[in-house]
């Protein structure tokens, strides 16, 4: 790892400030950034530690449920608020990683990080969520840009994401057992934001919606309204793992057993 | 230079590290306590794994400074004054959960947490996916799932609260 700078600010400001100075990094759970660094990918001048800022803890309202961004998976995961609002969240960062992993990443870093095969950009996408930054709210749709592509200015840290209630939602992942990473993973809702079908891990630009499963969801809330609903490999990833023939073909079988469980 | 006070093992530590020395390095190098051991370069195997303020880490993937402040748990500082073996430690010597004990350590560590975190008990197929972040080349995991099925009974019996 090349050397660095280390801070660590107490107030957004200062951070906002730090993260000025060219070439620094911003570090949450730092489950992506240290591996990243490890492998000399990166040469940050200075790295900006967030955990000083108090972004974390888990607020619930009648309509949403907002997570700050310091929040770990594992709090998501064990949060009984969450579990009660929408249960598919709690499951989804109960499914990312490894318990280690879980105990430092956090959902800031994950969307920052827009990595194509992580799990909470499909629930920020289905769910219609809204990312809350040091200087506006962004829409989810307008947010993800590609993968490992975000909207986010070099200098902008996410501070909190909230979450509309569905009426219906569940994340059904096919894990790559090796990393734990989404070889194709699923996240579909029924809410306040229509019918949504989020596709992770399979997509060349990151996480997608889906139009051909969400107007036959629209039409008919079944597993059987999927079946025959064409994907098509032409913008899948092709790798190691899977070719973009068998991803397109998971995409129908996971999302069927995600409105399944969903109910 | 930057300087860190931890706790580690119940001992109160001040050392200077560089902005990039992980808690792993601190931990080997700078305090010598090599039972806690490096097994990648990606974050995946867990033969590294400590405990941080009570919690399951991976120490490769956590930063010296990031620890300033912290309570650290190593292998080192699990057994008795006297040498008596933590409960798991012990389970996983009755039931040969070990045969090189390269992932040992962290898959002790990892282990303790699991069944601290869980208190109303694990199914054996429940212990197996909570491992999920640590990997055993030698075992096949066979008999350190029963080693911790064994010590989950031990840690949550009344007797040793
Ligand atoms: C072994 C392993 C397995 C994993 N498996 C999965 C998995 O199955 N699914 C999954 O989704 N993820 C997985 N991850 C990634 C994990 O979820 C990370 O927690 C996450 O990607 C990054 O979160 P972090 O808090 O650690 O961010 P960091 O590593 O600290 O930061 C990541 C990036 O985001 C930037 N950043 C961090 N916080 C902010 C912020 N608040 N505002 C703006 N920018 C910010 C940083 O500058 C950096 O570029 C895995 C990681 C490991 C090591
Ligand atoms: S050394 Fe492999 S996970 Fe830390
Ligand atoms: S006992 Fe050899 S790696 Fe687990």
């Amino acid at each position: 790892m090349y050397d660095f700078t280390y801070q660590k600010p107490a107030t957004l400001a200062a951070a906002v400030a730090a993260l000025g100075a060219e070439d620094a990094k911003a570090m949450s759970g730092g489950m992506t950034l240290i591996p990243v660094l490890k492998q000399r990918l990166n040469k940050p001048s200075v790295v900006v530690d967030l955990s000083g800022l108090g972004l974390s803890g888990i607020r619930v309202t009648d309509s949403a449920v907002v997570i700050g961004a310091m929040t770990t998976h594992i709090t998501v995961a064990s949060s009984a608020e969450v579990k009660r609002a929408i249960p598919a969240l709690a499951a989804l960062a109960g499914l990312i990683g490894d318990k280690e992993v879980r105990h430092r990443g956090t959902i800031g870093g994950s969307l920052a990080n827009n990595d194509p095969a992580a799990d909470y950009p499909a629930a920020v996408l289905a769910l219609g969520a809204t990312i809350t930054t040091s200087k506006r709210s962004i829409a989810a749709e307008d947010y993800f840009q590609g993968m490992f592509t975000t909207a986010l200015e070099a200098d902008e840290v996410i501070t909190s994401v909230s979450f509309p209630i569905p009426a219906k939602a569940a994340y059904v992942k096919f894990k790559n057992p090796a990393s734990r990473y989404a070889m194709v993973g699923v996240f579909v809702a029924s809410g306040p934001a229509g019918v949504r079908v989020a596709i992770t891990g399979a997509g060349q630009g990151g996480v997608f919606r889906h139009a051909g499963f969400e107007a036959a969801l629209t039409a008919n809330w079944s597993a059987d309204a999927l079946k025959g609903v064409a994907t098509s490999a032409d913008d899948l990833n092709s790798d190691i793992h899977a070719s973009a023939e068998y991803r397109a073909h998971l995409c129908g079988v996971i999302a069927q057993r995600a409105v399944k469980a969903a109910g | 230079m930057p300087q860190v006070t931890l706790t580690v093992n119940g001992k109160s530590a001040t050392v200077e590290v560089e902005g990039r020395t992980l808690l792993v390095e601190l931990l080997r190098e700078k305090l010598g306590l090599t039972g806690t051991h490096v097994g990648c370069d990606t974050s995946q195997c867990g033969a590294c794994v400590v405990h941080v303020d009570g919690v399951s880490v991976k120490s490769c993937t956590m930063l010296a400074v990031q620890a300033d402040g912290a309570k650290v748990t190593t292998i080192e500082g699990l057994a008795a004054a006297d040498g008596t073996l933590h409960p798991m430690q012990e389970m996983f010597r009755e039931h040969h959960a070990l045969q090189c004990g390269f992932c040992t350590p962290g898959m002790v560590m990892a282990a303790i947490d699991l069944v601290n975190s869980n208190p109303q008990g694990l199914s054996q197929d429940e212990i197996r996916h909570g491992l999920e972040g640590n990997l055993c080349r030698c075992t096949g995991y066979h008999n350190i799932v029963k080693a911790i099925d064994a010590a989950q009974g031990i840690m949550h019996a009344p007797a040793a609260e």
